[in-house]
């Protein structure tokens, strides 16, 4: 149990150790450094050569990634190149907006998503089945920023119930953002829901076909004892680390979202940052994106190993 | 000669195979409705420009912001350019590439996670790991930089698009090597004396072909939102290239006053992804794979 606890959090800083060197590589690789792409036509002389020494460019490729690495493991990821502010400073607000948004999605889309996956597993091609999944369906499949330009159309514009557009300073205090994020929130959420609602109504499905719900069934348990004590418990354990996935793989979501609000979060940074060529910048949220994917899988991978009695006397007996 | 009569029966199928699987998928209501879509869409692709009523991209400020009406059936968009021209040419930039995209993600993801899965071992550990590293990269934050640095053209777009879509293949490819290897006919061939090579045409690629073909469809639609996604922020085909990304983008400025510039390519985009997933979901069915439990990575 703790060795596979260790081995898993080995390899999650085994992946981030790779894709620090994809990022690094790739940006490296990739035609133009970060001060000609920065300076663009001033790129040449004195500029450069002061650009480099600023950005410490002008020692060795593995050098530079050593002491970038070193120092970005103690959060410090050096000098964004458009504002000359540090980079943590930049995202530390970014973070926390970021964070608030996408809990908030997954706070109420966890619970909505358990309730119309079970519904629909249940009544499994009746009407309510049929009515849901469609619906889901649509959901899950429309890009973030149709969904979300739709709910500005009609919720901000045609029915002037909410704010269309965040304006609001990066480092507002929450109760001021509140109002601001609904709307973001409810597209982040509607397609985070319907993937997770998918994901947990054929896990359920799968788990009433089984032998011991038929024997249940014949044994004469009553219908909903057995949906709650039998089938559910089983059917939910294997959807955590689907649902982990679906969280991590929805953080580009997160980023479009965020830019249709006109959010300030760590997704409208990407876009800014990549706007602007600062290369130090992408370096950094790659590796913090890269870090919130990892750790949410982790986090997946401890819960179902904690939740399953059968994990743990299996590693015991090895 | 028996034998030999029902081997050939098995061969000369592939077409018969094909429409078989086709009409499993049509026989159910949501394949039928996802096939027609795609259908509809492919055709429009084909014959949209000898059918467009207005030039794409005719400039007209007299004509700014019109509603719709006989003569531009979805209204004019803030340049006075027609919104139904505009929009039934905008699939096709999307359709082409994320089609070829899904081609290279389907080839090299496959035979990588095939290759993956027969020799195992040290190779296997350190290529997963890479695999499990680019999956843990944000797509959006990958596909911005690379078209950010090299540009935005389909010679890019193609490749790359290809490139990022085929890491997931690698792990069914593999994973569906892996159920296969263990199998009693690949022991069997090995002991005829089969080449390596022949075992993987013959013996391995058979099996795992559908699994990776369906992950190669469902990776077709994901490809298609990425690919708008990126029209959308600005980073995918330039104008003044019909896209329906870059339209719903460009019109979503003034959207309080000209709703149908923004409506139109929305229709267009949402059904044609409605269209394919049905239809990836469908073809899924078909073949027998249940593939709602995975995760959409």
């Amino acid at each position: 149990m703790l060795f596979l606890i260790i081995k898993r959090i080995l390899l999650g800083f085994i992946t981030l150790f790779i894709v620090s060197i994809i990022t690094f590589v790739g940006t490296e690789v990739l035609p133009g450094d970060a001060c000609t792409t920065y300076l663009e036509r001033q790129a040449f002389g004195e500029q450069l050569e002061a650009c480099y020494r600023r950005l410490g460019l002008n020692v060795p490729a593995y050098e530079r990634y050593v002491s970038w690495a070193l120092n970005a493991i103690q959060g410090d990821f050096g000098y964004s190149l458009s504002g000359e502010m540090p980079i943590k400073d930049v995202l530390g607000p970014r973070i926390k907006n970021s964070l608030v948004l996408a809990s908030a999605a997954i706070f109420i889309g966890i619970p909505i998503a358990l309730i119309l996956g079970i519904i629909t597993a249940l009544w499994r091609d009746k009407l309510p089945d049929v009515a849901i999944s469609t619906v889901t369906i649509f959901a899950m499949t429309i890009p973030e920023f149709i969904s979300a330009t739709l709910l500005i159309l009609i919720i901000a514009i045609w029915l002037e119930w909410l704010p269309g557009i965040v304006i609001v300073p990066t480092d507002v205090s929450f109760l001021e953002l509140l109002p601001n994020i609904i709307l973001p929130v409810v597209a982040i959420a509607m397609i985070m829901t319907a993937h997770m609602a998918r994901m947990v109504r054929s896990s359920v499905i799968q788990v009433m076909a089984s032998e011991y719900v038929q024997m249940a069934i014949l044994k004469g348990v009553p219908y909903w004892k057995m949906v709650f004590k039998h089938v559910l418990p089983n059917a939910l354990l294997p959807a955590i680390n689907v649902v982990a996935l679906t969280i991590a793989w929805l953080l580009g979501g997160v980023v479009v979202t965020e830019v249709v609000f006109n959010y300030p979060g760590l997704g409208r940074l990407v876009i800014e940052s990549i706007s602007n060529r600062d290369l130090p910048t992408v370096q950094a949220l790659a590796i913090i994106l890269a870090s919130i994917y990892v750790s949410i899988n982790l986090l997946a991978d401890l819960l179902t190993l904690m939740l399953n009695p059968r994990l743990k006397t299996l590693q015991i007996r090895k | 000669m028996k034998l030999d009569s029902i081997y050939k029966e098995e061969k000369k199928s592939a077409f018969a195979k094909l429409s078989e699987i086709i009409i499993t998928m049509a026989s159910r209501p949501s394949g039928l409705i996802g096939l027609s879509i795609l259908v509809f869409h492919i055709i429009l692709a084909f014959i949209s420009p000898y059918i467009a009523p207005h030039d794409f991209k005719a400039i007209d400020p007299t004509l700014m912001l019109q509603a719709p009406s006989a003569q531009y059936w979805f209204g004019t968009d803030d340049l006075g350019r027609d919104v139904f021209t505009r929009t039934i040419l905008g699939g096709r930039t999307a359709l082409t590439i994320t089609f070829f995209g899904s081609l290279i993600a389907l080839l090299w993801g496959g035979l990588l996670g095939i290759f993956c899965g027969l020799v195992g071992g040290k190779i296997d550990d350190v290529v997963m790991r890479i695999v499990d590293a680019f999956l843990s990269i944000p797509w959006i934050l990958a596909m911005l930089l690379i078209v950010s640095l090299l540009g935005t053209s389909t010679e890019v777009l193609i490749p790359a698009l290809g490139f990022f879509y085929g890491k997931g293949i690698v792990r069914v490819a593999r994973a569906a090597t892996h159920d296969v290897i263990a199998k009693d006919f690949i022991v069997s061939a090995r002991a005829r004396g089969h080449s390596n090579f022949s075992i993987i045409w013959n013996e391995i690629i058979p099996n795992v072909r559908d699994a990776i073909l369906v992950e190669g469809a469902m990776r077709w639609s994901w490809m298609l939102l990425g690919f708008s996604s990126l029209s959308f922020l600005g980073f995918g085909v330039s104008p003044p290239t019909p896209d329906w990304g870059l339209m719903i983008s460009n019109a979503r400025g003034l959207m309080s006053f000209a709703y149908w510039a923004v409506i139109a390519p929305i229709v267009g985009l949402s059904s044609l992804i409605i269209g394919i997933n049905l239809t990836a979901d469908a073809f899924a069915k078909a073949l027998g794979i249940d593939r709602s439990t995975k995760a959409p990575v």
